[in-house]
């Protein structure tokens, strides 16, 4: 069966999900993550979604749950490139996803993690909530 | 309204539920729909096709480009055979769910889409209907 | 004895053309149908030959049925001129007229005819009206249904041509809203916002509403979806430009719009600066941060 690559660069794995997503694939990859940060102690996980054309419950859960496993395994996850349509439509379905930051693209959601991972090497605790005034 | 074309599929496993979004976004195009108005209805076919699957125990869509006046529309219908639902205005409701899931698949569905129509009868099945129009 | 009016009608068009259409021509130019240039003379005689011809043609299929298959190419011919004549700018009056004014002239043919005893008169006289009415009716609806058309139109161009989105610094974006907002016309809004900020990769968008008159419950609910997908694909939005009484009227309504809003487009724009790790600074000397 098809598996969706895994690459770590640094402190952080790193995702792109380039087919549609049938269940299977959704939870082998929700498997594969988990092993991966912990055998590799990852701080970040980002998962780049804009080749992705929708993302139904199934796909928002999955997301939901790795953001969730990550985080007991002190991992942040980082959600980059979500389509405008797909963004309007799951604000449409309702789903929310709580624990998860999002970036515009790669770039961003590394420098994001970056942050993280630096702010921990200060000794400074993590701050996993938004910035907000 | 005049149906201008039909199609149907099965809805019995997970890569059925990747077919039939593939074939509604091939429909929603063929029709027009803007991409939003094609991301929202190939996702609350998503949900339909797994909820058929999940909780009817799997069934058939079937698929309509219909014409109503000059308006061009994409209408789905699911149905299933299944236990059916009880209380359909609970089912409605965002974040039930009696099968472990987030619990908005019907409701999320209906907000998807222009028209959305259920009918249930415990022990016999279910039937949901939706709309899209351009 | 012939008190069949579509072959009454049908011999005289036939007979009598020439001097039906010279008379039709009169009355149309007469009848302002020319509206000042807007269409030439040539042209509206044409038009009126055409017309002329399909109608006896529809006529000899036996049937007085406008709406039947032997009036067809008419119905197509009248549809077209009807179409054109809606974006020119004619009125519903003018258009309607291009084939009423028809009625007179074959009146008159049909009262010159030597040999139309009373009967046949009638018939045909009856037949003439029945079916130019249906026709002038015809033209009618395929003017509304262009100009409804053009409306449609326009009203999808201003909704997008209202709603710019303008770049105010590198990866700050701007959308000044101007006006009442419904559903239609804040899901373009909504779309070209979300657009402009993948397109300029912008971090921040700043949501202007100092030109909207009121914010209900819908309008809030739609910022609030527009905020929440804009954060779903990674940017942060500030609404700016609440005015005091909308923000009263919100209050009492119950809105809450749980974003971060500031009073001014410039707060809003040294916020986005600030967060962006920028700061506006006098050129000289003492320097002073900008608030």
């Amino acid at each position: 069966m098809d598996r969706i690559p895994i690459l770590k660069l640094g402190g952080a794995l790193i995702v792109s999900i380039q087919v549609d997503m049938h269940d299977r694939l959704a939870l082998a990859l929700e498997e594969d993550l988990t092993a991966m940060i912990a055998r590799t102690g990852a701080r970040g996980v980002l998962i780049e979604i804009s080749a992705l054309e929708i993302v139904d419950s199934f796909i928002g859960r999955m997301l939901v749950s790795i953001a969730a496993v990550s985080r007991v395994l002190d991992a942040e996850t980082v959600v980059a490139g979500m389509r405008p349509a797909v963004a309007i439509t799951l604000v449409e379905l309702g789903l929310e996803l709580t624990g998860i930051k999002t970036a515009l693209n790669v770039e961003r959601g590394m420098a994001l993690i970056q942050v993280r991972l630096s702010e921990e090497d200060d000794g400074h605790g993590s701050d996993r909530d938004r910035h907000e005034d | 309204m005049t149906v201008t074309k039909t199609e149907a599929l099965p809805v019995r496993s997970g890569d059925d539920v990747v077919r039939v979004r593939q074939r509604v976004r091939a429909l929603a195009v063929e029709i027009g729909l803007g991409l939003v108005d094609q991301t929202k209805i190939i996702t609350a076919a998503s949900e339909l096709a797994r909820n058929t699957l999940d909780y009817g125990g799997g069934g058939d869509v079937r698929m309509e480009t219909v014409l109503a006046g000059t308006r061009k529309g994409l209408r789905l219908t699911f149905e299933d055979q299944g236990p059916g639902i009880a209380d359909i205005e609970q089912a409605m409701t965002d974040h039930y769910t009696s099968g472990g899931g987030l619990g908005l698949g019907l409701g999320g569905a209906k907000r998807l889409s222009n028209e959305f129509h259920i009918e249930s009868t415990p022990g016999s099945g279910t039937r949901v209907t939706i709309a899209r129009w351009k | 004895m012939s008190t069949d009016g579509a072959g009454v009608l049908e011999r005289i068009l036939t007979e009598d053309e020439a001097a039906i259409l010279d008379a039709w021509n009169t009355a149309l130019r007469e009848g302002a149908s020319l509206q000042g240039g807007r269409i030439r003379e040539a042209e509206l005689r044409t038009q009126a030959k055409a017309v002329l011809g399909q109608l006896r043609d529809a006529l000899a299929s036996n049937s007085l049925d406008a709406d039947g298959e032997g009036f067809a190419p008419l119905r197509e011919t009248l549809a077209d001129i009807s179409r054109s004549r809606a974006i020119q700018g004619f009125t519903p009056t003018d258009t309607a007229n291009f084939v009423f004014s028809l009625k007179e002239p074959i009146f008159e043919a049909l009262r010159r005819s030597a040999d139309v005893d009373a009967s046949t008169l009638a018939a045909g006289v009856w037949a003439a009206g029945k079916v130019l009415d249906r026709l002038g009716l015809h033209t009618m609806e395929v003017f509304l249904a262009s100009r409804e058309e053009v409306i449609g139109r326009q009203g999808q161009e201003i909704a997008e041509l209202s709603t710019p989105v303008v770049r105010l610094w590198d990866g700050i974006l701007a959308l000044p809203l101007i006006g009442t907002l419904d559903s239609a016309r804040t899901g373009v809004v909504m779309e070209n916002l979300l657009q402009a900020i993948v397109d300029e990769e912008a971090e921040i968008a700043i949501i202007d509403i100092t030109g909207v008159p009121t914010v209900d419950t819908l309008v809030a609910q739609h910022l609030l979806k527009t905020v929440a997908a804009a954060r779903l694909m990674g940017a942060d939005c500030i609404v700016s430009g609440i005015r005091p009484q909308i923000a009263q009227t919100m209050v009492h309504l119950g809105v809450e719009l749980n974003v971060v809003s500031k009073a001014t487009l410039a707060d809003a724009f040294a916020v986005a600066l600030k967060r962006t790790g920028r700061k506006v600074v006098r050129q000289q000397a003492p320097a002073e941060e900008r608030r």
